[in-house]
């Protein structure tokens, strides 16, 4: 990002040349909830089978799977949320670099919209000049405003600032696009598209929308319905700008054959 | 408008107030005329100042130890459910005893002290803050603390940001239920055990049945009440809820 290019990233690392080392490996062998049932009894329910991946430097990369599958589980195990579960995710969670997009857009609603981007940051870096920031993700005339003045796609906007003002290395986004309006949705797709440009951020986003990952995703992660397991890992390699309808429907049927419990025709 | 209605409404009152006591005994209803002619004589003698001065000090006092020991409670009750386990029982009883008793206690207990009243007061109040902050506290939003959590909010902020914004409408209701409350209590401990202030006034009026006296030292006082509540802590709630 331009706002404060000369300043590393938090606790930015000499990366291994070439790109192959991975900025985030996660593997979740098994995860387990118990879930309290009547008369003080626990039922086990089993949310994650086998689920391991990793995150390139630069890609984005999309898990897709379909809704109550324990996406947003694995998500709260890789932020390090929950540390309950049999596995491993290296290198250690706080150490990362990762900012995290919630669905609901998690802002401070008595704070301003400023205050809520700044509170984010660590205290030394608070009082930085974020103006091209705000002015890029078309918050500028915003900024004084409480979150409650905002639609829901603006409040996305603000966690997205949020998370960007952290310059992370790995940018995690949770369902980002869901119940928001085509033109919404789709400016923010392009925000999100445009930051990683600009900065080479690594994106983790989880969907269960098929159509809006093929648009943008350089690598699909599919995964089963609960408990979830990684089916199948796949790169997309036609540059985005080249991405036309015919490619992406092309794609999208050719996955559907592939896996049709996951992907509808 | 609002302020018309209101003013309105306490006209109706005060003309009602003066038609009866013309019909009534004047020794059991006296007119507001001569209660307000009491309050200017007491007034000018100095004493009313002096014992309204010397209560409010008293509120002020068990209004703060009350609220801050009560506010630290409730949160601790809130957020662990061990407290809660160990101090709900306790809590209960303090809670359901009456107001007098404790005074009485206080007394026994602390000598007919200055101390004696505060705690006395405090404690009766504590529970009912102690309660409301529980709640605030248990309705913590947990989306806000895994957000709080992934971009590491250092403690400072957190308290200051994520916890206490949730915990303020809370407080102010505390605070307003809390105020009344203790000055409705201050009167009954300073009419047991001390020497000055708005209750030990009433007493003594009460004893030579002077009833102008106690109507206009109640009087005074609950306008003294009020006025902090529309003056300071109305004004404070609506700051709180400004983002809303």
């Amino acid at each position: 990002m331009s706002a404060a290019g000369a300043e590393p990233a938090a606790g930015a690392e000499p990366a291994a040349l070439g790109g192959a080392a991975p900025l985030l490996t996660v593997r979740v062998d098994r995860k387990v909830y118990a879930k309290r049932g009547g008369k003080g009894g626990t039922e086990a329910v089993e949310a994650v089978s086998g689920l391991a991946f990793d995150l390139q430097a630069g890609e984005i990369t999309c898990l897709i799977g379909p809704s109550g599958a324990g996406k947003t589980t694995t998500l709260r195990i890789l932020l390090g949320l929950d540390r309950d579960f049999e596995g491993a995710v290296t290198p250690e969670p706080s150490r990362a670099g990762m900012a995290m997009v919630f669905q609901d857009p998690r802002l401070l609603p008595w704070r301003s919209i400023e205050q809520n981007v700044r509170l984010g940051l660590p205290r030394a870096e608070r009082a930085r000049d974020l103006d091209d920031l705000f002015t890029s993700l078309g918050l500028a005339p915003w900024r004084a405003h409480y979150p409650g003045a905002l639609s829901l796609g603006m409040q996305r906007r603000v966690a997205l600032a949020r998370a960007l003002a952290l310059e992370p290395r790995i940018l995690v986004l949770d369902e980002p696009f869901v119940s928001l309006d085509d033109a919404a949705a789709a400016s923010l797709r392009a925000l999100v598209v445009e930051a990683v440009a600009r900065s080479g951020t690594s994106v983790l986003m989880v969907t269960h929308n098929v159509a809006e990952a093929i648009e943008i995703a350089d690598r699909l992660l599919l995964v089963s319905p609960r408990p979830a397991r990684l089916l199948a890992s796949l790169p997309l390699d036609r540059p985005r700008p080249e991405r036309d309808r015919a490619w992406a429907d092309e794609t999208r049927r050719s996955l559907a054959v592939r896996f049709p419990g996951i992907v509808a025709q | 408008m609002a302020l018309l209605a209101r003013l309105f409404s306490l006209a109706v009152l005060l003309a009602l107030w003066q038609g009866v006591s013309v019909y009534a005994d004047t020794r059991t209803l006296p007119a507001p005329s001569a209660v307000l002619a009491f309050i200017l004589r007491e007034a000018q003698s100095g004493s009313l100042f002096f014992n309204v001065g010397v209560t409010l000090g008293r509120v002020a006092v068990s209004f703060v130890i009350a609220m801050s020991l009560g506010v630290l409670l409730g949160i601790a009750l809130g957020r662990s459910r061990l407290a809660d386990r160990l101090l709900d029982t306790p809590l209960l009883v303090v809670l359901n005893t009456p107001a007098l008793v404790i005074t009485v206690l206080a007394y026994v207990w602390l000598g007919l002290t200055e101390t004696a009243a505060i705690v006395a007061v405090a404690l009766n109040k504590l529970p009912n803050v102690a309660v409301i902050m529980r709640e605030g506290a248990r309705g913590l939003d947990p989306g806000l603390e895994e957000m709080a959590k992934t971009y590491r909010f250092d403690r400072r902020t957190w308290i200051a940001h994520v916890l206490l914004p949730q915990l303020q409408p809370f407080m102010v209701a505390a605070a307003r239920s809390g105020i009344s409350l203790a000055w409705k209590i201050v009167l009954v401990v300073e009419l047991l055990g001390r020497p000055n202030g708005v209750g030990f006034a009433i007493n003594y009026y009460f004893t030579l049945f002077d009833v102008t006296a106690v109507i206009g030292y109640s009087l005074v006082f609950m306008s003294v009440m009020l006025a902090i509540d529309a003056l300071l802590l109305q004004p404070l709630d609506a700051h709180v809820r400004r983002w809303r």
